[in-house]
């Protein structure tokens, strides 16, 4: 009797249907009727539209030339909706970045954005130390140096007039501002909400609801036509500065109730136990409350800031030459009419790019932040 | 032996440091800060108005305005009133809205589950559409719908879907129902129709309750919501046409048109408002327990059911409050109409109303009143609406 040792059989393959790329799409696109159809559909729609933006803004596009000649057909014609002209983007590129500021004193703004960039890089990276310094000379010390090298006047410098700033550096600049000042101003009309004095909580909430209740638009209207109503005769201001009211007295409201999240997120054991080791109002808000709401709310703040950062393009009404303005300035001149769509699609990519990039920030540190409030 | 316990001395604090004391202090001191520079500008305002000759009160709106408007949904033209400038405004802002927050839900719905769906490329268009449009400032994309509309070809060249709606760079033009007399009735019929399934729902559930027995209701009431109104209307011999825009010269005459300032806003907002919406009802969606829709199928629920009745009640809890604020954006965003020149409240009244009689204070206030009450309006309808389908705990 001979015993035979048991031997496992090779696993078989499992069916075609059941690996690769066949499973996957199986179980991706066609898992049922429904689902076969909607990919039918999405794949219809696609072919209609994906080629046709692809041949306009890349494969067709006149990408070389000074003139208009270069985005014309040899008959004269614009060739709108075929390809596009990023010609007209190179030639007004300088002023979309910097408005009418004088060429020559370019350099200046270019030092700030170098400093920017190497501030926020120090922020950003892991590993850096002193962060907490190097953040309050973003908040407070990066905008004076800005301040007076953009504006110049002091030790020496040119001085280079409001009104010939703009492009994408005025977009920068009016967000930068509107999104500091409002932080003090926004944090204390949280604290004024969340106040135990009824006088005190009624003022907050009657601003705070007052200016979120109306568009921007209204708001910047009424600095810009209002304001010099409002003061004493003869007390003239800048446009910009009129904007910079505006866009604070809206912006703060939105941000007090960021903050007010931050501050009904923290246990009330936290306050209790403050208020249990004898610390008064101030001391309890500065060294128990405000630390730990205000880090919850970092990632709000950065929302805020995209959405401030895609507001400012509002002050185009009321006539500061930022980057949509200069875009449409450049749309009108007779060379170059009807190419304003790609002025926008420019300006869109732009703004996309920042976006983004803040918001997949600001979610990164969501996650990052998410210490110790998680069940 | 006991010692007796003197009683603590006073605990109330001097005066300057008694927390009540201070807090009343405060608040005056508060009130007279607030009473004070409202004071002060008041006084300026006037100082300055009367040093510039500019009128006060609301007697302007009286006066004719004498610029015509590009649309309205009212009679208008240059001979009447300022007053009427600002209906007119305000009639093309709730337009708008109203139309842009129909949209917007619809698109914002269909991506938000879209992004959800086990279909990988369904997924994915609506998470580039989200992602994309949702970090573009809505102005550019206004703008960029506006240059878009306006290179459309002629109205003779125009594009045509079928024989009844005609695209080109004069607007949208689709038919228009003409209600001829006696479609009152119908009206009537529909009311009617719409009362008596609202009775029937409610003797449905109450029957269930009781019997446990189920009616079909939404078939019943689907019928009765066509036959209805359809016999009266077949019966009082079809008092209803359609006009169809036919291209007379230049232009169509003829059926309902939508100008392309309308088309570009509508399109911008829309498209704009409509990718936060999908981030809420993805969240809302999202945000209910997995457990949920796994006990609904233990129970032997269909999926139709599932989602209709365990994950839509609960997910519209999360949705419907940020939902709210979304319409408010959108009403507040149709303001900037103004740059592509649709006659909004802030075009024509803030803007030309404004340029023309120089009566800033009385226009902007009256301006941000009409939006501040939109926005009241809103939200205390979408509070009313929450509260009913919050969760009613023990």
């Amino acid at each position: 009797m001979s015993t035979s040792e048991f031997q496992s059989q090779p696993d078989r393959p499992p069916p075609n249907f059941q690996t690769g790329w066949v499973k996957w799409f199986r179980d991706n696109l066609f898992s049922s009727p429904f689902n076969t159809f909607l990919t039918i559909v999405a794949v219809y729609l696609l072919y209609l539209t994906l080629p046709w933006i692809l041949q306009w803004a890349i494969f067709e596009a006149d990408w070389v030339g000074t003139t208009r000649e270069a985005c014309e057909t040899t008959d004269g014609q614009p060739r709108y909706g075929i390809g596009a002209c990023w010609v007209f983007i190179s030639v007004r590129f300088n002023q979309i970045i910097y408005g009418f500021y004088p060429p020559e004193l370019q350099w200046r703004p270019n030092i700030i954005a170098i400093l920017l960039i190497v501030l926020l890089t120090g922020l950003l990276l892991k590993g850096v130390k002193h962060k907490q310094w190097i953040g309050a000379f973003t908040l407070i010390g990066f905008p004076i140096i800005a301040g007076i090298l953009i504006h110049g006047g002091l030790f020496g410098l040119e001085v280079v007039d409001t009104d010939q700033w703009g492009g994408l550096m005025l977009t920068l600049i009016l967000s930068w501002v509107g999104i500091i000042a409002s932080l003090p101003i926004g944090t204390a009309l949280a604290l004024g909400r969340r106040s135990q004095m009824p006088i005190v909580r009624t003022c907050s909430i009657v601003y705070i609801e007052f200016w979120r209740g109306v568009p921007l638009i209204t708001v910047l209207f009424m600095a810009s036509v209002m304001l010099p109503l409002f003061l004493p005769e003869g007390t003239e201001f800048d446009k910009l500065i009129r904007c910079f009211i505006g866009i604070v007295l809206f912006q703060s409201a939105y941000m007090a109730e960021v903050v007010r999240g931050g501050l009904q997120a923290i246990p009330k054991g936290q306050y209790e136990a403050a208020d249990a080791l004898g610390l008064s109002y101030w001391e309890k808000m500065n060294l128990i409350v405000l630390p730990q709401a205000l880090k919850i709310v970092i990632p709000g703040i950065v929302n805020t800031f995209i959405a401030l950062f895609k507001d400012t393009t509002l002050v185009y009404i009321v006539g500061l030459i930022e980057m949509l303005h200069i875009l449409q300035i450049a749309g009108r001149d007779s060379e170059w009419i009807g190419f304003d769509t790609e002025g926008y699609v420019f300006a869109a990519l732009l703004f996309w790019i920042f976006c983004y990039s803040m918001s997949h920030y600001s979610q990164s540190l969501e996650k990052k932040l998410h210490t110790g409030h998680k069940r | 032996m006991a010692e007796t316990r003197k009683a603590p001395p006073s605990t109330r604090p001097p005066w300057h440091r008694d927390p009540i004391i201070r807090g009343y202090i405060y608040q005056v001191l508060l009130i007279l800060l607030v009473i004070g520079f409202g004071y002060f500008i008041f006084n300026n305002t006037l100082h300055n108005m009367e040093k510039r000759n500019i009128k006060t009160g609301f007697s302007f709106l009286n006066s004719e305005a004498g610029f015509g408007i590009l649309f309205s949904l009212i009679e208008y033209n240059a001979s009447f009133s300022y007053g009427r400038t600002f209906v007119v405004g305000l009639l093309n802002t709730i337009l708008v809205s109203t139309l842009g927050i129909v949209f917007a839900t619809t698109l914002g719905f269909v991506m938000g589950v879209s992004r959800l769906s086990t279909n990988w490329i369904v997924a994915k268009v609506a998470k580039y559409y989200v992602e994309i449009f949702r970090n573009i400032p809505l102005l550019i994309q206004i703008m960029f719908w506006y240059s878009v509309v306006v290179k459309l070809p002629s109205a003779r060249n125009s594009i045509a879907i079928g024989d009844w709606f005609f695209l080109s760079n004069r607007g949208f033009y689709t038919p228009a129902p003409v209600f001829e007399e006696g479609f009152g009735a119908v009206t009537g019929a529909m009311v009617a129709a719409v009362i008596v399934v609202v009775f029937l729902a409610r003797w449905a559930r109450k029957k269930q309750e009781l019997t446990g027995e189920q009616f079909p209701v939404f078939r019943v009431s689907l019928a009765i919501l066509i036959f209805l109104p359809g016999i009266v209307f077949l019966v009082s011999g079809s008092p209803l046409s359609w006009s169809i825009p036919a291209l007379k010269g230049f232009n169509f005459k003829g059926g309902a048109s939508f100008i392309p300032e309308l088309m570009a806003l509508l399109i911008a907002l829309t498209v704009y408002t409509g990718t936060f919406i999908a981030e809420t009802v993805r969240a809302g969606i999202q945000a209910v327990d997995h457990g949920q829709s796994e006990a609904a199928h233990a129970l032997g629920l269909r999926q139709s059911f599932t989602i209709r009745l365990i994950i839509m009640p609960q997910a519209l809890r999360v949705i419907i409050p940020p939902l709210t604020s979304q319409y408010l954006n959108l009403t507040k965003n149709s303001s900037l109409a103004t740059a592509i020149g649709y006659p909004d409240l802030v075009a024509v009244f803030a803007g030309t109303t404004l340029n023309q009689t120089g009566q800033a204070v009385e226009i902007i206030a009256m301006t941000m009143a009409v939006y501040l009450s939109l926005s009241l309006t809103i939200s205390v309808f979408m509070n009313w609406y929450n509260k009913k389908i919050a969760l009613v705990e023990r």
